[in-house]
């Protein structure tokens, strides 16, 4: 479903060259769960960032859906964005919407009817957790239920493939495991969820696919990994 | 056909979320649009006192320039046929609006009548027993600058020697005074008026350009979510037209209500003979010029402004 080929990433810094990513291969199957281990500038977020097309790899291809991500145009991005969901570690919600209208907004932006909208914004604040805060402004929840709303909002438009970056960053460790439930309960209603995380707790845990990324190169990937550094 | 209807639901539906969506957007950061609308209010006073200011500075100029003439005096001993023929002749000049005759005795009855309440100047002029008063020619040129013209045409012509005098060379530092203030006021307002729209122009655009700056990192994160350029940019427009709108109306209301307070007071002076009505007759003419400036710079300066952050 999603595949990297000889993926690497340079950033010039000051006439220097910083390499994010080297040479990085490896396919993510439908409805998998899997994990992104390594330390924080090994390569984890650039990877994610050349997977929502925020940025374009300096040298090999990405695939998704066997597509190629070098051949979407400008005007299509929009359209490839709808088919993932992100979720970031500052949240990234629109800060003058309340919770439900951060969701809505997703679904507004797919060109969703009003009927629509009604019928499943409910639905996904069920699933997260947080009908009873629907009206809420982002500043009035706690760290733990904005991110659930940003998980929820990445789930609006029926998402293939739900994208995390560092979820827990900036949580206890108490909305982290709330967090990584919800992950779990996402990929079992058939999405494939790709968690990127330095949190060694949370990948031991798991017990998922796990690959490690150092220094911009994958050391290892394993079934029923564990993060070792 | 399905298509097409399905496309055109969605645009509606599009430019109803738009609408919608401008609208709160411009309640929810009301402190944020009230700022950009009082920017926005003092820029359109600006260019409206500066329009006010041109109309009725080019109206007490053509007032003022109506007012000049010069008068050529001619010798006691100028018979009434001979005026006439300089009359004749003055008239068939192109520069020359008119030329009106006053006698010796039309002279001497206007005389009487402005110093009546003076009786040692009329008494003496009864002394005198005779008619001192020049008949003379008072002669109105189409424009300001043409009096050199018809000063110089004087001199010229074969009539000259029953000329006594022409009161241009008296008036002439006058004349070619406000012959060129009143060129140089119109030029000078014009640049003045063109400056000021400037500078207002551009506090105005990076007024808005605040407005969206704050909101740059929310651009980021709709375009991470998948809406398109048009989704995005729509609201801030939206946005840009009620600035207009509020802006233009309020300015329009301040307006009424100074020219209200000072017509009366400026209308002694002014050869308009009463601002007020000058400007309720012209209201819609305001209204529509103020609304017009104000959504266009609203509309542009979110236009440009956001431009730099959909490029992500």
């Amino acid at each position: 479903m999603i595949q990297f080929k000889n993926v690497s990433k340079i950033y010039p810094i000051n006439s220097e060259y910083t390499v994010a990513l080297e040479r990085v291969t490896f396919g993510i199957h439908p409805k998998e769960f899997i994990s992104i281990a390594g330390q924080s500038g090994a390569g984890k977020t650039t990877l994610l960032r050349l997977l929502l097309k925020e940025e374009e790899p300096t040298k090999g291809e990405i695939f998704v859906d066997s597509q190629n991500l070098s051949s979407i145009r400008g005007r299509e991005l929009p359209h490839y964005r709808r088919k993932l969901g992100a979720v970031f570690q500052d949240f990234k919600l629109l800060s003058h919407k309340n919770a439900y209208e951060n969701i809505a907004f997703a679904m507004e932006a797919a060109g969703k009817t009003e009927e629509e909208i009604r019928e499943d914004v409910p639905e996904i604040l069920k699933i997260i957790g947080l009908s009873e805060r629907a009206h809420h402004f982002p500043s009035q929840l706690s760290g733990g239920e904005k991110q659930r709303v940003a998980i929820g909002r990445a789930l609006a438009h029926k998402p293939t493939i739900l994208i995390a970056d560092e979820p827990t960053g900036n949580l206890d460790p108490l909305h982290t495991w709330d967090i990584v439930r919800l992950l779990f309960k996402i990929n079992e209603m058939g999405t494939t969820v790709i968690l990127a995380t330095h949190d060694r707790e949370i990948i031991n845990t798991i017990g998922k696919r796990v690959v490690t990324l150092d220094k911009g190169r994958v050391i290892r990937d394993e079934e029923n990994g564990r993060y070792m550094a | 056909m399905v298509a097409i209807w399905r496309n055109i639901k969605l645009m509606w539906i599009n430019f109803k979320r738009t609408i919608k969506s401008g609208l709160k957007s411009f309640w929810r950061n009301s402190w944020l649009s009230a700022a950009t609308i009082s920017i926005m209010v003092l820029t359109l006073l600006v260019i409206s006192a500066m329009l006010m200011m041109n109309i009725i500075a080019s109206v007490v100029l053509l007032n003022l320039s109506q007012k000049i003439d010069i008068s050529v005096y001619f010798k006691l001993d100028a018979t009434e046929e001979n005026i006439l023929i300089v009359k004749s002749q003055l008239e068939k000049l192109a520069e020359v609006e008119r030329v009106d005759y006053v006698s010796q005795a039309d002279a001497l009855n206007q005389f009487k009548e402005k110093h009546k309440d003076n009786p040692y100047i009329i008494q003496s002029l009864q002394e005198l027993g005779e008619n001192p008063l020049e008949a003379s020619l008072n002669i109105k040129a189409k424009n300001a600058s043409q009096y050199e013209v018809i000063s110089s045409f004087l001199e010229g012509i074969s009539y000259n020697s029953i000329i006594d005098k022409v009161d241009y060379r008296q008036n002439k530092d006058v004349i070619n005074k406000l012959d060129y203030i009143i060129s140089n006021v119109k030029i000078m307002g014009l640049v003045l008026s063109i400056v000021l729209a400037l500078i207002v122009v551009l506090v105005t655009f990076n007024a808005i350009r605040l407005a969206i700056y704050s909101s740059r990192d929310e651009v980021k994160v709709m375009r991470l979510v998948g809406a398109n350029n048009w989704f995005i940019r729509g609201p801030f427009i939206i946005e840009g037209v009620l600035y207009g709108i509020v802006s233009s109306l309020i300015t329009l209301a301040i307006l009424y209500a100074t020219i209200w307070f000072i017509s009366p007071k400026i209308s002694g002076f002014l050869p308009i003979s009463d601002v007020f009505s000058y400007f309720w007759a012209n209201f819609w003419e305001f209204l529509v010029l103020l609304l017009g400036t104000g959504i266009v710079l609203g509309v542009v300066s979110s236009f440009l402004a956001i431009r730099k952050y959909l490029k992500v």
